[in-house]
């Protein structure tokens, strides 16, 4: 079947678009159509409209379809790497200078000798995360918990289930013979997890970013991003089941991985988007990150005390305990924990005994 | 899909848009495409965007010009099929069979039935307006649910049998984004994404909503509603807030405050969390509008 020469060249916009991940679904191209031929289109504006309305193409998408979008109908060339800016958030830009990878931490951090030897310690358990990954998997249960909105019927409880009751009773003619009862739901709190990437935290990415993986996949409910010069959501590529692909698809994310240090910056970022912030309201924050800050530790101060405040709770698990640098001294009293990150093992056991701290 | 290009004599995105405007609401060219297409192809309407850009009135909006009566369905986290559907009367069944001692008695006829938004909208589906609002408050749970809803129009009641629409409602959700919504639910709706307005519409939109406000203060007001904007701000100031603000300082103008003092002393309309106020209380005197009478 041949289609006719008006609509080809919207029928093939489709492909061009799935090619680069959006998700468009037959209904949608066809509900497409339809709409340009309603709008009987004047101009390529309304044909635009109408392919962003119909096939509802995501806000923060919109660059990306934008430029495909000329591609396809003006001919304009694709430029060479879309931005795939979905869920990335620059922090303010600094001066230039900021943007180095970090000196040597040894000249920054007084507590750099003692970390030294502790990582050689900690060596041999870094070794075998698995076990801790597996604990993570089978305990996911056992996450922080909170009381939902909801009821459900159950043996013991204080609320009397009115409409159980009532449902029995016109079954047995009007007579009530027992009062069920109805309690709260529960639901697993969100984990959000904020990963420090830069280079002075370069050790501990990748199996940070295991955990997240395993959190991700096995939480009800769970959150991740990364924390660099900027701030990245990684949890959708976190999603997909094969560790090594997620893995993978997050780094590819992650465009300052290894790099600077503005945890301060990234932070702030992250409370003014307002949907990022909404995932922490009453949520367990945990931030992995040595609290090495480039330049004054205030903004990351501000932003914590802020963070405090939308949060459950708020963790800071750093893997050199007993050396923080300056800004970490400063927030400790604000946070609830300031633990052991040192060890895949140490943070799983930490997410895991949240429920019982609170 | 049955295509309607009129409706309630409305045949263009354009005359969409001119309609809102005599009800008080302007909008963008984006939007009323969206919206015209969502009513003459039947699908129901997708509106996301921050809080305050006036996603709840574009729909309270398009419910006056189409004539209709606007059903609310205001999500929350646990909403359930009891508060979105129907529950039955379970007091008045119970009164029901007592009364008939040992007559028979039917107790699931409509009489029993309390109809929630969805039912109700259902059953009139020629003069309502189906506002689902902040669906992104719901649970995944619901979500899949509406996506049932809104694919069929049917409800079905066990006790009694499928309610169906004659015709596609006009629905219209709303979500402010604080988590993403799932594919399937998107795919079925026409989607907009309501930004924050432009400069000039935004004056015009101060204009249109406060009367007493002067031109030149919508101006002031807008140009540094569109400054607070740009910081890093906890809750930045939605049109509400803007009109708000500008409402707040003519009256204090009014009153004998002079122009800068005014829109400082009536800032509490325009920031709302002592953050934000403290963040910006350095800053202020460059953000705030400055002469404008």
């Amino acid at each position: 079947m041949t289609l006719p020469a008006g609509i080809q060249p919207l029928a093939a916009f489709a492909p061009l678009l799935r090619a680069n991940g959006f998700a468009v679904a037959p209904d949608q191209v066809m509900g497409f159509i339809e709409a340009v031929g309603l709008l009987g289109p004047s101009n390529i504006t309304d044909i635009r409209r109408a392919a962003v309305a119909m096939l509802a193409i995501p806000q923060d998408r919109r660059a990306e379809f934008d430029a495909l979008f000329d591609a396809h109908f003006l001919g304009a060339a694709l430029p060479q790497a879309v931005p795939a800016d979905e869920e990335e958030v620059e922090a303010h830009e600094g001066t230039g200078e900021t943007e180095e990878i970090p000196a040597d931490p040894s000249d920054e951090d007084p507590g750099e000798e003692t970390t030294a030897t502790e990582r050689l310690g900690q060596r041999a358990l870094e070794d075998r995360p698995e076990e801790a990954l597996a604990l993570l998997r089978r305990q996911a249960t056992h996450l922080p918990r909170r009381r939902s909105y909801r009821l459900r019927a159950a043996k013991r409880g204080r609320t009397p289930d009115l409409r159980r009751t009532l449902r029995d009773a016109v079954r047995r003619d009007g007579e009530i013979m027992t009062l069920p009862v109805r309690r709260r739901r529960t639901r697993q709190r969100r984990i959000v997890l904020l990963i420090d990437v830069s280079g002075s935290m370069q050790e501990r990415t990748e199996g940070a970013l295991r955990l997240a993986h395993t959190l991700v996949r096995h939480a009800e409910r769970a959150e991740v991003f990364t924390l660099g010069t900027r701030l990245t959501r990684v949890t959708p590529a976190l999603r997909l089941q094969n560790p090594k692909r997620a893995l993978d698809r997050a780094s590819a994310l992650i465009a300052d991985i290894d790099g600077g240090t503005r945890i301060g910056e990234a932070m702030e970022a992250f409370l003014a988007i307002p949907r990022y912030a909404g995932f922490a309201r009453g949520a367990a924050v945990v931030i992995l990150s040595d609290g090495l800050e480039r330049g004054t530790p205030d903004g990351l101060i501000a932003a914590t005390r802020r963070l405090r405040r939308i949060a459950w709770r708020l963790d800071w698990l750093t893997p050199i305990p007993g050396a923080e640098p300056r800004g970490l001294t400063e927030i400790a009293p604000l946070l609830d924990t300031l633990g052991d990150g040192a060890t895949t093992e140490a943070t799983v056991r930490h997410l895991l005994n949240m429920a019982k701290v609170a | 899909m049955a295509v309607r290009p009129s409706i309630s004599g409305i045949s263009s995105p354009n005359g969409l848009r001119e309609a809102l405007q005599s009800a008080q609401y302007l909008a963008d060219e984006g939007l009323s495409t969206a919206a015209y297409l969502s009513l003459a192809l039947g699908k129901p309407l997708l509106l996301e965007g921050a809080p305050g850009v006036g996603k709840t009135e574009a729909a309270k909006a398009m419910g006056s010009v189409l004539g209709r009566q606007v059903i609310r369905l205001q999500c929350y986290e646990g909403i359930d099929a009891a508060a979105a559907l129907y529950e039955w009367n379970y007091p008045r069944q119970m009164l029901a069979i007592r009364q008939a001692g040992e007559e028979y008695v039917n107790v699931y006829g409509d009489q029993y039935l309390l109809a929630r938004p969805l039912l109700e909208a259902l059953r009139a589906p020629e003069d309502t307006l189906l506002l689902i609002d902040e669906i992104d408050r719901s649970d995944h749970e619901f979500e899949a649910f509406l996506l049932e809803f809104l694919s069929d129009f049917t409800i079905s009641i066990p006790e009694t049998g499928t309610v169906r629409a004659r015709t596609h409602p006009v629905v219209v959700l709303t979500s402010n984004r604080t988590r993403d919504l799932h594919e399937a639910l998107r795919r079925r709706c026409v989607y907009h994404w309501i930004d924050y307005p432009s400069p000039e519409l935004e004056a015009e939109i101060v204009m249109t909503r406060a009367s007493s406000v002067a031109r030149a203060t919508a101006d002031a007001v807008v140009a540094s509603v569109g400054l607070l904007r740009q910081e890093l701000l906890a809750k930045p100031p939605g049109v509400a807030e803007t009109v708000e603000w500008a409402e707040a300082a003519t009256l204090l103008a009014a009153q004998g405050a002079p122009w800068p003092e005014a829109f400082r002393r009536a800032i509490g309309v325009a920031l709302k969390d002592q953050d934000d106020l403290a963040f910006m209380a350095p800053r202020l005197a460059d953000v705030l509008p400055g002469e404008a009478a």
